[in-house]
């Protein structure tokens, strides 16, 4: 009950949202959002112990029983870390834009959108039904694509909300066909069921396509290369939003997918080498895009995909703790496991910190630029103080949890080259690239304090006078610096109550054989990690001081390269083809658009009789009186020279002509009310033609090249022929018996002696109502057009 | 008899859809109204033309022609001639703002 009271309450507040803002106002708003993830934390903070203990709490409810599809969820160790970081983050950067958007800003949709955003996600780590989770997870890029696109009027917006968007979900649909092959093999959507199914799965030739697909959805979602390219521009969404989506969040949503999966894929090798490239190529590419970046918020957009490749790989160095070759000792390559998700928890205290440090300084002095920052300390003493705390924090230096976690980074990159688990030589790089990365990362984080804070203020280039932010914008990321300097001082309290139980859902195997919680300290004596840290320390600083002598390298090839303009390539490529083949048909001419349907029409139909042998038309004539033979001659002529016809006139007395036949093979064929309604509507039709011709010129010969003519007249006596040989064929049969005799009671049933009457006006009634309604619609046409013509000179509906 | 009646619903039917693939628009609207005479025709004729006698009760005491389809083509017939209606002052309305009846040429207005 606990996990569906967790993920709904959200939505429902975001339903009430808009009744609510009017009653309390945009002063208000903020804090009636904020109480949201706030309540949630504490319920769930309540149940840390429980989950610490190895308690699971799961519900079920059946949505969609025929297709297997429940409302199942289950709140166990790992998703417990993430839906934490969801409500805890979520309640400080609700507490953050309280003070940073102005009530000029249309609040009332940014809540909404970030309501709906945390309900989606907190919905995406409780799923236990593959199906639940998929809606989620489409529903955060939704909810992603609405915040970036927040400020809409701005291009960068559109351009970033719709590159995210079509990123994220093509990643997402591949995932659902990842997700479908999972029921395929098993015949469940359900997430526990199926990783408790992992030995008979391990033998199935699906896995590895099923495995790829999945692993592209997470990859999509948490920004591994090549898919990196929408983060950075996803950056023009507001600054809290970046700090919670884009950083703390969203971006993790894969990094979850990966350790729900690792249970079931974990220990096969295109696991391991798949998560591990992706995860160091990440990083490293990440890192070296990071430090060229002058806008604080695009160099931090490049460290977050950095970030998230160091997790990545982190969860592939642990994966290979399920191999059955890593016997020895697999609790070691575990440790990566536990590594990865408490440098998932640091990552978002630090660089949510970081986020709504340079949103303070955005904000307080109109730019990010750091060609025109510089010297802000001695006026942001507060800010500057947590800059110093987030990046030091991010470049791995103690007395900040980053160093714990990067430690842990290097250790385990270290144990797996030399474990080798499965023995592919390239694990030596590993170490050596994610050392390298590390010393790119240590000199953005000095990029961001000496050129943002230290040096000279340049106040010829910034529009205001640099002054500290309100307090109110401070308390937010006060709260996550202090933090990041707890859990350096106390990581096992985190890990043991947090981290512990997510591990036993990663590794159940092996966490009922031997203790996966190793205990985290801050000196353990000079070994290895330790001197690659002091190594990235000197290596960074020498680089950052020279800085301007190496930084041509960016235009280099291949550096130049970038995968955005692949992606603009294709976006580019395939809307002009889709204008290729769309102009194919879509002509604009009403003459193709009806040739379309006779032929679609002669094709089907006619195909249909042919193929099936149904054509077996009924040349049997039965008697012919003297009057109705007269009159289809009459009407045969009369629409044959309509075709010829040089003046409109003569046309419409024609099919004035053709009417009043009708009228009277009506009276041949015993139909009196229609002989009466088609005299009476004729003559109105004629009238009403002859109306119009008052306004409308003489019409002119058809101006047609005579190929176009011969093509059309193909067309109409194909169209022709197919319906004689229809009626035709038709009469032959009669496959239901009539159901005319109930009619004929009508007098009894509903007082009319006649049976047209009777049907029209009883049997009937209801289609009768209809078609007063296509007469009232065609009514309403008619006068729309006449009265309500736009005025000469006045306002074009579409503002030409 | 319903040979006959189907051959001409035929003929009817090839004038119609010449007249609807015309580029002048009185013309499209002149085969609209052909085509729901061909169609009239046709499902009085496929209901068994002038078998039974007319179906009002006092009159006579059956078989009755099929009341039906005539109650069918009743309705058919007064929407035929609302949509005549509405088509015929689209036209009117379309010329007064492009200056044309040609669709040809009022594509081309469209598109500027």
């Amino acid at each position: 009950m606990y996990a569906v009271f967790v993920i709904f309450l959200p939505f429902i507040m975001a339903a009430l949202l808009p009744a609510m803002h009017r009653l309390i106002g945009d002063r208000l708003i903020g804090w009636y959002v904020m109480a949201v993830p706030l309540v949630l934390f504490a319920t769930l903070v309540r149940l840390i112990p429980r989950i610490a203990d190895g308690e699971v709490i799961d519900a079920s409810y059946a949505w969609i029983p025929d297709a297997g599809i429940d409302l199942a969820v289950r709140v166990d160790g790992l998703g417990m870390i993430f839906a934490l970081l969801i409500t805890g983050v979520g309640t400080l950067v609700a507490l953050y834009s309280i003070y940073y958007l102005s009530p000029r800003e249309s609040l009332g949709h940014f809540y909404v959108y970030l309501l709906l955003f945390m309900g989606a996600m907190l919905g995406v780590v409780f799923s236990d039904n593959l199906m639940l989770l998929y809606t989620f997870w489409e529903l955060t890029s939704i909810s992603s694509f609405l915040l970036i696109a927040f400020w809409y009027h701005r291009k960068g917006s559109r351009y970033g909300a719709q590159k995210a968007m079509l990123i994220t979900v093509m990643g997402g649909v591949s995932m659902l066909a990842g997700f479908l092959m999972l029921y395929f093999m098993t015949g469940t959507f359900s997430i526990s069921e199926i990783i408790g199914m992992r030995d008979t799965l391990a033998g199935e030739s699906m896995i590895i396509p099923a495995m790829f697909l999945i692993l592209l959805g997470a990859f999509t979602k948490s920004v591994q290369f090549p898919f990196h390219i929408w983060l950075p521009d996803a950056m023009e969404a507001p600054t809290p939003v970046s700090a919670y989506l884009h950083s703390a969040t969203m971006v993790k949503a894969g990094i979850y997918l990966v350790a729900l999966f690792t249970p079931l894929f974990g220990g096969l090798e295109a696991w391991f080498w798949s998560l591990t490239i992706a995860g160091i190529v990440t990083l490293l590419w990440g890192a070296f895009n990071a430090m060229k970046q002058n806008d604080l918020k695009a160099l931090l957009a490049y460290s977050t995909i950095s970030q998230l490749g160091l997790i990545m790989s982190l969860l592939g160095f642990g994966s290979a703790a399920l191999s059955a070759d890593a016997a020895g000792n697999p609790t070691v390559y575990a440790a990566a496991g536990f590594a990865a998700l408490f440098y998932l928890l640091n990552h978002s205290t630090f660089k949510g910190l970081l986020f709504m440090v340079i949103g303070i300084v955005d904000h307080e002095i109109g730019t990010r630029d750091i060609r025109r920052l510089g010297g802000l300390m001695s006026f942001m003493p507060v800010t500057f103080t947590f800059a110093v705390i987030g990046s030091f924090s991010m470049a791995g230096l103690p007395p900040f949890n980053g160093f714990l976690s990067k430690e842990m980074f290097f250790g385990a990159a270290v144990d797996i080259a030399s474990g080798q688990p499965f023995a592919g030589g390239a694990e030596v790089l590993f170490p050596v690239v994610g050392w390298l990365a590390s010393v790119f990362t240590f000199v953005y984080c000095t990029i961001i304090v000496y050129r943002t804070f230290l040096g000279p203020v340049q106040p010829e280039k910034i529009d205001r006078t640099p002054h500290e932010a309100p307090k109110g914008m401070l308390v937010a990321p006060g709260i996550l610096a202090a933090l990041v300097i707890l859990i350096f001082f106390f990581p096992n309290v985190v890990g043991k109550y947090v981290i512990g139980p997510a591990m036993q859902v990663m590794f159940p195997v092996l966490s009922q054989e031997a203790n996966l919680v190793p205990k985290i300290e801050a000196w353990h004596g000079v070994n290895l990690p330790l001197v690659m840290t002091f190594g990235v320390i000197a290596l960074g600083l020498l680089l950052f001081i020279t800085f301007r002598h190496w930084k041509r390298i960016y235009r280099v090839a291949p550096f130049r390269w970038t995968m955005d303009s692949i992606y603009r390539g294709v976006l580019q490529t395939g809307e002009a083809a889709s204008t290729i083949v769309t102009d194919l048909y879509m002509t604009g001419r009403s003459r193709d658009y009806f040739a379309f349907i006779y032929l679609f029409f002669l094709v089907t139909v006619g195909g249909m009789l042919f193929l099936t042998g149904a054509f077996e038309p009924d040349f049997s004539r039965g008697p012919v009186g003297i009057f109705e033979i007269s009159f289809v001659i009459i009407m045969a002529f009369a629409a044959i020279a309509m075709l010829f016809a040089r003046s409109r006139i003569t046309a419409t007395l024609l099919n004035g002509v053709l009417g009043y036949s009708v009228a009277i093979f009506f009276v041949f064929f015993r139909a009196p009310d229609l002989a009466l309604t088609q005299t009476v509507i004729e003559t109105v039709t004629t009238v009403l033609f002859l109306l119009c011709f008052h306004f409308l010129p003489e019409w002119k010969p058809e101006d047609s090249p005579l190929r176009t003519k011969v093509v059309n007249g193909l067309i109409a006596i194909g169209a022709g022929t197919l319906v004689t040989a229809f009626g035709l064929t038709v009469q032959g049969y009669d496959v239901y018996a009539s159901i005319s005799s109930y009619f004929e009671d009508s007098y009894k049933l509903a007082g009319g002696s006649n049976i047209v009457n009777a049907i029209l006006g009883d049997f009937r009634a209801f289609d009768t109502m209809l078609e007063v309604v296509v007469l009232f619609i065609a009514g309403i046409g008619v006068y729309t057009l006449i009265a309500l013509k736009p005025k000469k000179g006045g306002d074009d509906v579409e503002g030409k | 008899m319903e040979f006959h009646m189907t051959i001409l619903v035929g003929i009817l039917v090839t004038v119609a859809v010449y007249l609807l693939l015309s580029r002048n628009m009185v013309r499209i609207i002149l085969g609209t109204a052909v085509l729901s005479h061909a169609v009239h025709l046709l499902i009085i004729t496929m209901a068994g033309a002038g078998e039974g006698s007319v179906p009002l009760l006092r009159e006579s005491d059956g078989p009755y022609a099929d009341a039906l389809p005539q109650a069918l083509i009743l309705t058919a017939i007064v929407i035929s001639f609302a949509t005549t209606a509405l088509l015929l002052v689209l036209a009117y309305r379309t010329y007064e703002e492009s200056g044309s009846d040609n669709m040809n040429t009022i594509r081309r207005i469209d598109r500027e």
